[in-house]
C-alpha cells in the first residue's frame, strides 16, 4: 500500500532547464545572508533605512501585512472544504494549506528581523496587554501557526505511514477547522485595525474605519488568486494536468469577493466624502488608482466570460489581483503614511534583500515539500484507514 | 494628584538649559554638536526648536490616555497616577508600534544597537514621586518651562491669556489634543507654527482600536457557534444520505 507514498510524477526541475534561475537563488539568498549577519550584529540601523519619524518598513508593509494576507487561501479553502462541506475543492486544499503554513512560518522569521529584540518575541505570552492590537495578533498568530501544523501534519503522517498519530490528528478536526477559521478572522481584520490608531498620520484615501473589514475581504480575495496562482504553476513543474473547471470555479469566486471589496471600497471613500482627493495630481493618488485599476481589471474579465476555455487569462487575472492586493497594503502601510507625516522612506538594499531571500526560500521549501509529501495528490484516506 | 509641565513659548529665550538638565539626568552625552539638532532622538529627550522670533519645545507629552501604553503588546508604558508616563525597557521586544502610533512622534529609537530601547522623556518621574519638580523646570531661569498640579497650571495658563490677551494665541495646546495631556503649551503664535502636530483629534485615540478589539469575544463565540452549526447541518445532510443509501447529500 504505497501509492500514497510514491513521489510525483518525474518533474523536469526548472533549473535544469533554466540554470539562471538557480543562479538568481543563490544570489539573492547570500545577499540575504549578508543582510542577516549585518542586522545580527550592527543592528537596525545598519541595515534598514527606517526613522524615528518612518519605524515601521517594508518588513512590516510587505513581509507581515502581505506575507500574512497572501498566506488566506488556507483558512479560505478550509472553510469551503471542511465546514461548507463543498469537497470538490479538496483537491487545492492542501496546497493552500502548505502555503498558509509556510506563509506564517516565514512572517514570523521577518518579524524575527524586524523586531528589535528579537530573543523576547515570546513576552506577550507572560507580560499581557489585552487593550493592544498587536498583543491579539502576536496571540492569534502564535495560535494559528499551531493550527496550521495540525492541518497540515496529515501530509506527513500519510507519507511516513504514522497511523495512530493520522488518526488522533483526523478525529480533532472538526474544532481544528473551526477555531482555525475564527482565528485567522481575527487576525487578518486585526492588521487592518492596527492602522486604526493613526488617524493623522495615514492619508485619508486609505484611513478609514472599516479598515479591519477591508483588510478581512481583501485577504480572502487574495488567498483565492494565490491558490489559483501556485495550482498554475505546480501543474507547471510538476507536468500534471491543470484543474481546469475547479480553477475556473476559484476565478468566478474570486471576481464576487473582488467586487465586494471594491464596492465597500469606493462606498466607503464616498461616505467619508474623501472622494475629492482622488482627483488631486499627487504620486499617493497615482498609486491609488494603480490598486483599483489592478483589482477592478480581473473583475470585469472574469465577469465578462472571457475567460473560459483560456487558462493563460485567468492566471494573469490571479496575478493582477494578488499585485492590487500588494499596491493596497503597501500604499496603507508606506505610501499613506508618507503622503501624510511626509517622513522620507525608501527601502535599503538589505532590506529588499531579506525579503527576496524570505520569498525565495518559500519558494524553494514549497517545492520541496510538495516533491516529497502528498501534497498534490489526494490521498485515498479509505486506503490508509484500510491498510491498518 | 496629576502633575502637568507648562511650557510658555512667550517666555524662552531659546537657552536650551532644559536641554542641558535633561541630558544629565539621563547621563547623556551634550555638546555644542548635539545642542544643534533639532529633533528628538535617542540620545535628546527634550529639544529646544527655533522657529523666527519664536521658540518651541518639543518632548513627550504624557498623554491622559496615552497612546503609547494602549498599542504596547507587552505593557511596557504605564501612565503614573503623578502624570508622567512611563516606560519598562525591560518589557519591551522593539516592535515599534509606539513610535508609530505616538501622535505626537516623541518617541525614539536606538537603531544602532543591537539590544535597543525606545527613548523618551519620562517627566523625571523619580524625582516626582520625591516630590521634587523635573529637572528641565528646575533649570529654566525665565520661568518658561514650569511644574505642579495639572488643574493649577490650566489656571495659571488661562490667567495668562486673560491678562494679556495681545501676547498670546487665545489657546492652550496640550488641554484637548488626542484627549488631553500632561504637557501644556502656550504661545503667541498658532501652534503648527512651533512645529507642533495640527489636525489632531480632541478625543483620546485608544478608544479607535479598543471599539473593535473588545468585539473579539463576541466574534469568537458567536463565530465557533455559527460555523459549527454549519458544520454539522452539512455533515450531518451527508450522514442521512450515506444511512439512506443515497448519493444526492454530497454536493459534488
Amino acid at each position: 500500500m504505497t501509492t500514497a507514498a510514491l513521489p510525483m510524477p518525474r518533474a523536469v526541475p526548472l533549473w535544469r532547464r533554466i540554470p539562471v534561475w538557480r543562479l538568481v537563488f543563490y544570489a539573492i539568498m547570500s545577499a540575504a545572508l549578508y543582510a542577516s549577519y549585518l542586522r545580527l550584529f550592527h543592528g537596525l540601523g545598519s541595515v534598514t533605512n527606517l526613522s524615528n519619524e518612518f519605524p515601521w518598513g517594508i518588513w512590516i508593509g510587505f513581509d507581515v501585512l502581505c506575507g500574512v494576507g497572501l498566506a488566506a487561501g488556507g483558512f479560505t479553502l478550509v472553510a469551503i472544504v471542511h465546514i461548507f462541506h463543498i469537497e470538490r475543492y479538496k483537491p487545492v486544499l492542501r496546497p493552500a494549506i502548505l502555503t498558509a503554513f509556510l506563509g506564517y512560518v516565514l512572517v514570523v522569521v521577518a518579524l524575527m528581523f524586524d523586531l528589535g529584540r528579537p530573543d523576547r518575541i515570546w513576552h506577550p505570552l507572560v507580560m499581557w496587554n489585552p487593550r493592544s492590537v498587536m498583543f491579539e495578533v502576536a496571540w492569534c498568530v502564535m495560535l494559528y501557526n499551531t493550527v496550521l501544523a495540525l492541518e497540515f501534519a496529515p501530509a506527513l503522517f500519510e507519507r511516513m505511514q504514522w497511523r495512530r498519530p493520522l488518526r488522533i490528528v483526523q478525529a480533532i478536526s472538526a474544532p481544528l477547522v473551526i477555531v482555525g477559521v475564527i482565528l485567522s478572522t481575527l487576525h487578518q481584520s486585526s492588521l487592518g485595525s492596527l492602522y486604526l490608531i493613526v488617524p493623522s498620520k495615514l492619508h485619508p484615501l486609505w484611513y478609514s474605519p472599516l479598515l479591519p473589514l477591508l483588510f478581512y475581504v481583501s485577504a480572502i480575495s487574495v488567498g483565492l488568486a494565490m491558490t489559483i496562482f501556485e495550482s498554475w504553476h505546480s501543474a507547471k513543474a510538476f507536468g500534471k494536468q491543470l484543474e481546469w473547471p475547479l480553477l475556473m470555479s476559484l476565478g468566478r469566486l474570486l471576481a464576487v469577493v473582488l467586487g465586494v471589496f471594491l464596492v465597500m471600497r469606493f462606498m466607503d471613500l464616498s461616505r467619508r466624502h474623501v472622494l475629492g482627493a482622488m482627483l488631486e495630481p499627487r504620486p499617493e493618488v497615482y498609486l491609488f488608482y494603480l490598486e483599483v485599476a489592478l483589482m477592478a481589471i480581473p473583475v470585469v474579465v472574469l465577469f465578462s466570460g472571457a475567460v473560459a476555455e483560456r487558462p493563460r487569462l485567468l492566471y494573469f487575472c490571479a496575478v493582477s489581483a494578488i499585485l492590487g492586493f500588494v499596491t493596497h497594503r503597501l500604499n496603507v502601510s508606506v505610501t499613506g503614511i508618507q503622503a501624510m507625516t511626509g517622513a522620507n522612506y525608501l527601502p535599503r538594499w538589505t532590506e529588499i534583500a531579506v525579503t527576496l531571500g524570505l520569498i525565495a526560500a518559500g519558494f524553494a521549501i514549497f517545492r520541496t515539500a510538495a516533491k516529497y509529501l502528498p501534497v498534490f495528490e489526494h490521498p485515498v484516506e479509505a486506503e490508509v484507514r484500510e491498510s491498518t | 494628584m496629576a502633575n502637568a509641565l507648562l511650557y510658555d513659548s512667550t517666555l524662552c529665550v531659546g537657552c536650551k538649559a532644559c536641554e542641558t538638565a535633561c541630558a544629565e539626568r539621563w547621563k547623556l552625552p551634550y555638546n555644542d554638536q548635539v545642542a544643534e539638532e533639532a529633533v528628538l532622538s535617542d540620545h535628546k529627550l527634550t529639544v529646544v526648536t527655533t522657529h523666527g522670533e519664536s521658540f518651541g519645545r518639543r518632548m513627550c507629552m504624557h498623554c491622559q490616555d496615552p497612546t503609547c501604553a494602549s498599542v504596547c503588546p507587552v505593557g511596557a508604558f504605564q501612565k503614573t497616577a503623578l502624570g508622567p508616563v512611563t516606560y519598562d525597557a525591560a518589557k519591551c521586544i522593539g516592535c515599534r508600534y509606539c513610535m508609530f502610533a505616538c501622535p505626537f512622534q516623541a518617541p525614539a529609537y536606538e537603531w544602532g544597537s543591537t539590544t535597543p530601547k525606545v527613548s523618551k522623556c519620562d517627566q523625571c518621574y523619580d524625582r516626582q514621586k520625591a516630590g521634587k519638580v523635573t529637572a528641565c523646570s528646575e533649570a529654566c531661569p525665565t520661568g518658561a518651562t514650569t511644574s505642579g498640579d495639572r488643574d493649577a497650571m490650566i489656571a495659571e495658563a488661562r490667567k495668562r491669556i486673560a491678562e494679556n490677551p495681545a501676547g498670546y494665541y487665545p489657546r492652550i495646546y496640550g488641554l484637548q489634543e488626542a484627549g488631553g495631556t500632561s504637557m501644556l503649551l502656550l504661545s503667541k503664535v498658532p501652534f503648527e507654527q512651533l512645529g507642533m502636530p495640527k489636525n489632531l483629534p480632541n478625543h483620546a485615540l485608544p478608544p479607535l482600536t479598543w471599539n473593535v478589539l473588545s468585539l473579539v469575544p463576541d466574534i469568537a463565540s458567536v463565530g465557533s457557534v455559527l460555523l459549527g452549526g454549519v458544520y454539522w447541518i452539512t455533515h450531518r445532510r451527508e450522514a442521512v444520505a450515506k444511512a439512506e443509501g443515497r448519493q444526492d447529500g454530497v454536493r459534488q
